[in-house]
């Protein structure tokens, strides 16, 4: 048979005929399957974590908040530094904060860990030194920490969404696991809340809480407004070591504790100019 | 072809260096480690054997996952038993002996898990 340009137009017509029913050919076998999976998935899959309805027994594991976790829209500090006006009364506040999260202490100031330190007025507030101040308050100490910034600037430069602005509470919060040290959160943070861990943290622990996890090299870590304790009812470490120096309450709440202290007296935040909007208050 | 023989001896000597390691280790495979598993009378694991064996992973996956970043603390298992998530405390109340329970069955299929560079082992095997 003489091929001829008719016949090689004839068969290459048919070839892209039939080239072109194989995807719906193949689509259709392989939805055919994953129904079968689906119901398969239905029974014995457990990697979802549906809400809890109610109580009750449910063939499927479910996971939910304890009951006597405590809520609030966006949680607050509110830190009274007339009553904290020593060095004296604030180091044992410290201490209880990195007793219960195993911030270990490093003599080398460069690879220091800090969840809750003291600052001078300067350093904690550099936009609002007057040349003549109060002498009392300008060498009170002041405690710091976290801001848990309702607009953090440290969870949109990290890559990994191992920092995040927790949407049920607003406590801006590290997942340990998925940091991977790169540190851009360090730079982001205007208030130097945020600490390195250069090298392992373990020798340097007197004792552990075991309620707690340590960090490995190479994850950031910083104060957690003490998820885990709010988790179980109890109030923030330091609030409880502060004898009532320091308040903790729902910011949204008009009745909360730390929004009365704030309606009452006259209060100050660092560097509220940068519009991250902090969630610790100072009366002064 | 006046090579052939060459060419077929060289072929033998190949395959012999590249199956040596597999004959060399023939029959001596190490035998699969035999876990103790805690004596806690009455107390039931957060699911059944065969499923904690095959999918413990995922199922701590889920529980940090679920603990870090939703807030929810708390565990219901198919039976409705409810238990708080967590690897240090949960985990190791029951099976407190890391060294033979965990670690024997990751040393020998050679997976190393970091949970324990954060995570505290049970300090009442330190003590």
């Amino acid at each position: 048979m003489k091929p001829s340009r008719r016949r090689f137009l004839h068969t290459a017509g048919a070839a892209a005929l039939g080239l072109g029913a194989v995807p719906p050919v193949f689509k259709a076998m392989a939805s055919g399957s994953a129904h079968s999976d689906d119901a398969h998935d239905a029974a014995g899959s457990d990697t979802k974590a549906p809400e809890h309805h109610g109580g009750g027994h449910s063939a499927q594991p479910t996971t939910r908040k304890g009951a006597k976790s405590l809520k609030a829209k966006q949680w607050a500090m509110v830190i009274d530094t007339r009553k904290l006006a020593h060095a004296e009364d604030i180091e044992p506040i410290i201490e209880a904060c990195h007793l219960a999260h195993n911030v270990p202490h490093i003599p080398n100031q460069k690879h220091e860990i800090k969840w809750l330190w003291e600052e001078h007025y300067h350093h904690a507030f550099p936009g609002k030194t007057n040349r003549f101040l109060n002498e009392d308050v300008e060498h009170r100490p002041f405690l710091v920490l976290c801001n848990h910034c309702e607009n953090p600037p440290c969870v949109k430069a990290c890559p990994t969404k191992a920092t995040f602005k927790r949407e049920s509470d607003g406590i801006v919060l590290m997942d340990f696991h998925r940091c991977i040290g790169c540190r851009f959160c360090m730079a982001a943070c205007p208030f130097g809340a945020r600490s390195f861990n250069f090298r392992d943290p373990r020798p340097f622990l007197a004792e552990t809480n075991k309620k707690f996890p340590t960090r490995m090299m190479g994850v950031v870590e910083k104060c957690n407004f003490c998820a885990e304790r709010l988790a179980e009812g109890l109030q923030p470490a330091c609030v409880e070591a502060s004898s009532g120096a320091i308040a903790f309450g729902d910011l949204y709440d008009p009745h909360s504790e730390v929004r009365e202290l704030l309606h009452e007296n006259f209060t100050i935040r660092r560097k509220q100019g940068l519009g991250t909007e902090p969630s610790v208050y100072y009366i002064v | 072809m006046n090579d052939r023989n060459w060419i077929i001896c060289g072929l033998i000597i190949f395959g012999l260096l590249v199956l040596s390691p597999i004959l060399y280790n023939m029959g001596t495979a190490a035998p699969a480690p035999d876990l103790v598993i805690p004596q806690t009378a009455g107390e039931k694991c957060v699911r059944d054997t065969a499923y904690m064996q095959a999918e413990h992973m995922q199922l701590l996956d889920l529980w940090r996952h679920s603990v870090v970043r939703q807030a929810k603390r708390e565990y219901v298992n198919p039976e409705g038993k409810t238990f708080n998530m967590s690897l240090s405390n949960t985990c190791l109340d029951c099976h407190s002996n890391k060294a033979e329970f965990c670690d024997r069955c990751h040393n020998y299929a050679s997976v190393e898990p970091y949970c324990w560079d954060c995570h505290i082992d049970n300090p009442k095997e330190t003590e």
